[in-house]
């Protein structure tokens, strides 16, 4: 008997229970968030070309070197294999134009991981979502290199406009198939429906994302655009439009889903959801910029906590 | 992913644990040897500690009443063996404190006094309730609240409602579910007790669908009963939980802070309702218990009936002892058991099941920042935000836990076993929990 407890007895652990664990970690969430996006980065290769690769390493390789420069100065352990980074410069260079400035692109990564990140603690202290905060900066600094679209084509880089700015300043609608498939102007990995679908599929059988808040922007975005459809067509395009158009779709799978900035429960996320829709068809239509994806979002991360305030559910057994 | 699809009785929530119930649930119970050593804490169940009535070197043997029940929810304890009184002293315990205990040498005595029998067709609702107060019965689903005490609720609750607990929700246990097969008349024989003790015409007994044959066996046996309803309930963890269990059940919600008696209902656990059929039948006391060893760190898993009071590691042994590669000792199940640090620890008369786990099962990892995934609060039970009320206690901002519900929580769990940063949840609102009773009493 003795024999045995002086065998075991100094490996035994004490804890706390739960003594098991799901399958579920922040790396491999992160990680699977990043196979998520693979058929956009293939997508976005495809119609760009190869050398738009380029934007993304450069994104990437920024990120990481800001979070690592920064948690050495405030002398935290670097979390770089957490993944979060990865996601962030992946997600900033996907909603840049193709063949945009490598100097600007390594700017905007620093930016978004430094001012959208890290002032505010770091990983799961944001307010913003980081790739967005740091893509919103490169827009106010350099307006005219970020609107400044690409053709798809496997050669040249001839300049274009963008199906959203073909509508909002010519009248023009791009057809449903082309926005489908990804073959249209616009940010690397917008374009791309299809690519961006797959990734959505593959997030929701995983479980990594919810289907709330996607569902509720996918809905309202399709009910409020119609409206304005029905009430004059020759004017206001057909809301299937707005879903495959701009970083709408990008938006609602990989934006708006982020789990630090996005609200805690259902009810929130389906408010967050539907508002981020109401402020894009508003800004698309009315509003002075082509596309109002990336603001509509920002904005709505500043109301999260208000958000979360007052649609915490009700206790169990509470009365009404 | 909507749950449209499902539309088994259930609750909002829950998780599912990996089960592990393979390793036990094909094999019978065995009974252990008797051990040469046996601890009983005077402090075994929720309430006032027994008193003894015995002294060091007295002789005793099995069945004698050795401590008496101690004010209205205590409960007395009775000798497992015959042997003599070693020491009575402060024990390590099973439940992470240290007690007041009796220890008996025990020889190789089998013979046992039992309780003298009852008129079985003339039973009264009285009778029955002294007999059970007199084995001393607890509730032997983990709480180990006095039975007895349950069985007399107050006068002004009406209750219409008796539920068995047969979900054994737990991973690893089968004990519940080995009574059930096995024992199914006595079990039906008890459960009748209980209804009568409590004048009730409607019992139920909730069992998860993974338990199929235990379901189709007691379907089987009450199908030309009318007062007797064998739910067949969704595979969740933490359906065995009181509250879901009446909402699955009955769609009735216990309100915050209630008891099961508020909205007119009275649970007792599979395991109780057998010792109260062996109290009354039988004439016998609650001196074994019956439970699960599992986890792959043990050599040989096992459903034992074993004397109360019998020390871990005697138990452990008769399994084949550990494997090299264990690395928590848990008595209870994983999602709310105890792990234990001295193996000379007595089992007590609530102890369901000793498991031994290993790094596989366990799937440690760092813990990192919350990123208010929300999973917490999508699998919480009662609607509470773990993360929140962890952060609050963290914090020291107690109050405002409490205003968020902290003492709702009934630390299932739940959101510890799906938090990918791998917050200690759990413990974080027990810390809070302990500090705001302290700054309670304080006042």
């Amino acid at each position: 008997m003795s024999e045995t407890i002086s065998i075991i007895s100094p490996k035994l652990e004490i804890a706390r229970s739960p003594h098991v664990h799901s399958k579920w970690s922040t790396k491999q969430a992160m990680w699977l968030v990043i196979i998520a996006l693979i058929p956009t980065i293939i997508s976005s290769l495809l119609f760009f070309g190869i050398s738009q690769f380029s934007i993304i390493a450069t994104s990437v390789s920024f990120a990481m070197l800001t979070e690592a420069i920064i948690k050495n100065v405030r002398k935290q352990p670097i979390s770089i294999d957490d993944g979060s980074v990865i996601i962030t410069g992946i997600l900033l260079a996907l909603i840049l134009p193709p063949n945009f400035s490598l100097v600007s692109t390594a700017i905007g990564a620093v930016v978004a991981v430094g001012i959208g990140k890290e002032v505010f603690g770091g990983l799961g202290f944001n307010i913003f979502n980081p790739a967005l905060v740091g893509r919103a900066f490169l827009q106010a600094a350099f307006p005219v290199s970020i609107t400044t679209w690409t053709e798809p084509s496997f050669t040249d880089a001839v300049s274009s406009a963008t199906p959203l700015s073909l509508m909002k300043f010519d009248n023009k609608f791009e057809s449903i198939n082309n926005l489908f498939v990804g073959n249209v102007g616009g940010s690397l990995g917008e374009t791309s429906a299809i690519a961006i679908l797959i990734g959505a599929i593959f997030l929701l059988a995983t479980g990594v994302i919810n289907y709330r808040v996607p569902l509720a922007m996918i809905l309202s975005a399709f009910i409020f655009g119609g409206i304005f459809w029905l009430i004059d067509p020759s004017h206001f395009t057909n809301p299937l439009f707005h879903l495959l158009a701009g970083g709408f779709l990008f938006g609602a799978i990989f934006m708006a889903t982020d789990w630090v900035t996005s609200p805690l429960y259902s009810k929130g996320m389906w408010i967050y959801g539907i508002a981020i829709s109401i402020l894009v068809i508003l800004i698309r239509l009315f509003g002075g910029l082509p596309e109002g994806v990336m603001y509509s979002i920002l904005l709505l991360n500043g109301f999260v906590p208000l958000i979360n305030k007052y649609t915490k559910p009700q206790i169990f057994g509470e009365v009404k | 992913m909507p749950k449209i699809f499902n539309n088994l009785l259930s609750f909002k929530g829950g998780v599912h644990p990996k089960e592990y119930k393979y390793l036990t649930s094909s094999l019978p119970f065995e009974k252990i040897p008797t051990p040469s050593k046996i601890i009983l804490p005077l402090s075994q169940n929720i309430g006032a500690p027994s008193t003894p009535i015995v002294n060091k070197k007295d002789e005793v043997f099995a069945g004698q009443l050795i401590a008496t029940q101690n004010g209205p929810i205590s409960a007395p304890i009775y000798s497992p063996v015959s042997g003599n009184v070693l020491s009575i002293g402060i024990e390590d315990t099973v439940s992470s404190f240290t007690k007041e205990s009796i220890t008996i040498k025990s020889n190789e005595n089998l013979e046992m006094e039992l309780f003298p029998k009852l008129d079985l067709n003339n039973i009264s609702d009285k009778e029955i309730c002294k007999r059970v107060q007199m084995a001393g019965i607890v509730g032997l689903g983990g709480a180990a609240f006095p039975t007895y005490f349950k069985l007399t609720p107050p006068k002004d609750k009406i209750i219409d409602y008796v539920i068995l607990n047969g979900c054994e929700c737990e991973p690893y246990l089968t004990r519940d579910y080995r009574l059930m097969i096995e024992r199914p008349k006595d079990l039906i024989a008890g459960l009748k007790l209980i209804m009568k003790a409590l004048n009730l015409e409607k019992g139920a007994i909730g069992i998860e669908d993974n338990k199929q044959d235990a379901i189709d066996v007691l379907q089987n046996l009450v199908k030309d009963d009318n007062s007797i309803k064998i739910f067949s309930l969704k595979t969740k963890y933490p359906q065995g939980a009181e509250k879901m269990l009446i909402k699955a059940i009955l769609n009735r919600e216990v309100p915050p802070g209630k008891l099961p008696f508020d909205v007119g209902v009275a649970i007792q656990n599979i395991g109780t309702a057998i010792a109260i059929y062996e109290a009354v039948y039988l004439g016998m006391p609650l001196i074994s218990a019956s439970l699960t060893v599992s986890g792959l760190g043990i050599k040989t898993p096992k459903n034992l009936i074993v004397p109360i009071g019998t020390p871990l590691i005697d138990i452990l042994e008769y399994c084949g002892g550990i494997m090299e590669d264990a690395k928590r000792v848990v008595v209870g199940g994983p999602m709310m058991g105890i792990t234990q640090h001295n193996l000379n620890a007595p089992i007590m008369k609530a102890t369901s099941g000793i498991l031994v786990l290993t790094e596989k099962e366990i799937n440690q990892f760092d813990e990192t920042n919350c990123l208010r995934c929300g999973k917490c609060i999508e699998v919480c039970p009662v609607n509470l935000t773990p993360t929140k009320l962890a952060r609050f206690s963290q914090l020291g901002r107690i109050s405002e836990a409490e205003e968020n519900g902290i003492f709702n929580c009934m630390e299932c769990g739940t959101c510890a076993y799906v938090c990918p940063a791998n917050i200690p949840l759990v413990q974080w609102i027990a810390f809070g929990k302990k500090k705001l009773s302290l700054a309670k009493k304080a006042v």
